[in-house]
């Protein structure tokens, strides 16, 4: 009895950690600065998103929702195409080969972005891929590569053998037989891994804080980071701006809970 | 590749001694392999080989120059860059010595968090359910969003903590104003921020346990403690070791909190490894910023090794 009291305790108080700053952040987008601080619980007085007009039109915040747009809707399906090629020739090769192409690409989730990021920024600048979406794309499907072949590649070596088999009697190629065996058949990791992508491209910073110099080529993070310096405490321009970032990612969420879950999981435990 | 990479293969990977009969190889694996898909990895083999592996190897070249990242000249100064980075360099050491006490406090703290949270909510009931979903809600958030939230909680003037203080009577601190505290109110966010998505590891571990075994405890008198100790700490090790290896690595790797939470470049307060390579990559230095990213790379191995050392943690009855 008193044990069940104290895990309803902890659980609520818990419960009320997580939803009382989410709350008073979606709130506090829609008022202001001192609506906000006269009462941080209160419910706004009037819901005219005046908030969200002014980060979205003086602050760049449109644009930079766009090229984040861009940069996750690139990054997300080209990274998991380069890898479940790799994973699906991985789990066809046999051997030494097989071994050393999957430890190649796996170990780079051993290397932190950090340490290499100058001679990465230097490699960036000779390419000519500073200060554009190309060169940000390029840098998210680098970094997460190796996580998401080991994902992907992991799966499709438990995919039973006999389908390619089959496949190739019936006379196909290998493309044939990756695109219309394996990939159909790896569903379940390839959303998973594609969630797990999405969270973290959507929400890299370090990339973009390094290579983007022009503002109109910032991505979400980025602009909002930039926000604090110019609006100190003006705390219901910064909530909109957090909302708007989060908005994407927070509806997926909303509807996609359980694959999330899994997905960044996935990520977690093989990681 | 050798001429025979098919038998050559088969012996690498089943580290056999060599089969007599190399016919008898080939008769196990009745399909030949396409030559084909040696091509499809290849795209993503050159993109990790150029852009992931070959700058990393850079970085230990460019670590022992004096090169400022744009001039043409620059010297090879041998290890001085290291050396200045342990002995000259009082930022540098204190966002190492920074690190490892976020890094130790936010694992010890993340770790027993969320395995508390995870025997709360080990039952699939629908209230377990809603809360598991609720509790792992803030992984998703990017960590500029969670650094602003905080910084309004703790916002010594207006913020919401010391609002809720102050309707109890009580004077709340400075928080991140406060130099000796603000590295331990940053990770109670990382715990908050985290927390959730380590709790579904645990959970994961914690639903593999056969309920038998605390049925047979339970008639054998033993009591919840005792269960947890025999039962399901020993179950729950593999998982403790994936839990204490990510967070490891996920708060060296703060970065993006500590900027959003404390501006950039952040004070020396609040300073880690990963922050203070930005600065002094900023600053141009690169060979020195070079040799920084080395230290920090060989910081997170290092801790990591560690870990595995000390905890060893294996399932028992493996």
């Amino acid at each position: 009895m008193l044990a069940s009291l104290s895990r309803r305790a902890i659980l609520a108080i818990y419960a009320v950690i997580i939803i009382i700053p989410l709350t008073v952040v979606a709130f506090g987008s829609f008022k202001s600065t001192q609506e906000l601080f006269a009462g941080p619980f209160s419910l706004p007085r009037s819901l005219a998103p005046d908030n969200f007009a002014e980060v979205v039109g003086g602050q760049n915040l449109g644009s930079s929702f766009m090229n984040s747009v861009i940069v996750t809707g690139i990054s997300v399906p080209l990274t998991l195409f380069l890898a479940s090629l790799a994973g699906y020739a991985v789990s066809r090769l046999k051997g030494f080969m097989a071994w050393a192409i999957f430890g190649f690409l796996v170990l780079g989730m051993a290397i932190p972005a950090q340490a290499n990021m100058v001679p990465l920024y230097v490699l960036f600048g000779r390419l000519g891929l500073l200060d554009n979406l190309a060169g940000l794309i390029l840098a998210n499907v680098v970094s997460t590569l190796p996580i998401a072949v080991f994902i992907l590649g992991g799966f499709m070596r438990t995919l039973p053998k006999e389908l390619y088999e089959a496949s190739s009697i019936d006379g196909s190629g290998p493309w044939k037989t990756y695109s219309s065996i394996a990939l159909p058949l790896s569903a379940p990791s390839i959303a998973a891994a594609a969630i797990f992508l999405f969270v973290i491209h959507w929400n890299e910073l370090l990339y973009p804080l390094l290579f983007i110099q022009t503002p109109g080529n910032r991505t979400l993070p980025l602009a909002l980071l930039s926000f604090q310096g110019e609006f100190q405490t003006n705390y219901p321009l910064l909530f909109a701006g957090v909302i708007l970032a989060s908005l994407p990612v927070v509806v997926a969420y909303v509807f996609l809970q359980r694959y999330f879950v899994a997905g960044i999981t996935a990520g977690a435990s093989k990681g | 590749m050798s001429i025979h990479p098919g038998t050559a293969a088969k012996r690498k990977a089943t580290d056999s001694p060599a089969p007599a009969n190399p016919a008898k190889v080939r008769r196990r694996s009745p399909t030949r392999v396409n030559p084909a898909l040696y091509l499809f990895p290849l795209p993503a083999v050159a993109v990790v080989a150029f852009f992931l592996v070959m700058p990393t190897l850079q970085a230990f070249q460019y670590a022992i120059t004096d090169w400022n990242g744009f001039s043409a000249a620059f010297n090879y100064v041998g290890l001085d860059n290291f050396i200045r980075a342990f002995t000259k360099d009082s930022l540098f050491t204190n966002a190492l010595t920074n690190n490892l006490k976020f890094v130790l406090l936010v694992v010890i703290a993340q770790t027993v968090f969320s395995l508390v949270l995870a025997l709360l909510l080990t039952k699939n009931s629908r209230g377990s359910i809603l809360l598991r979903a609720l509790f792992f809600f803030p992984t998703i958030l990017s960590s500029v969003s969670v650094a602003f939230i905080w910084k309004f909680i703790y916002d010594p003037n207006f913020g919401l903590a010391n609002s809720v203080l102050r309707t109890v009577g009580v004077d709340g601190g400075a928080y991140l104003g406060n130099d000796a505290q603000a590295l331990y109110w940053v990770a109670v966010t990382q715990v908050w921020f985290h927390s959730g998505q380590m709790m579904v590891v645990y959970i994961a571990g914690l639903q593999a346990i056969p309920k038998e075994l605390y049925e047979a405890a339970e008639m054998d008198g033993a009591n919840k403690w005792q269960q947890f100790k025999s039962i399901t700490w020993p179950f729950v090790a593999p998982a403790t070791s994936i839990v204490v290896a990510y967070t490891t690595v996920q708060s060296f790797k703060a970065f993006d909190l500590i900027l959003g939470i404390a501006g950039n470049p952040p004070k020396s307060s609040l300073d880690i490894l990963s922050t203070r390579i930005y600065s002094t990559f900023a600053n141009s230095e690169f060979g020195y910023a070079a040799a920084q990213s080395i230290i920090f790379m060989a910081m997170i191995a290092l801790v990591t090794w560690l870990q595995r050392r000390l905890l060893r943690l294996t399932p028992k009855g493996d």
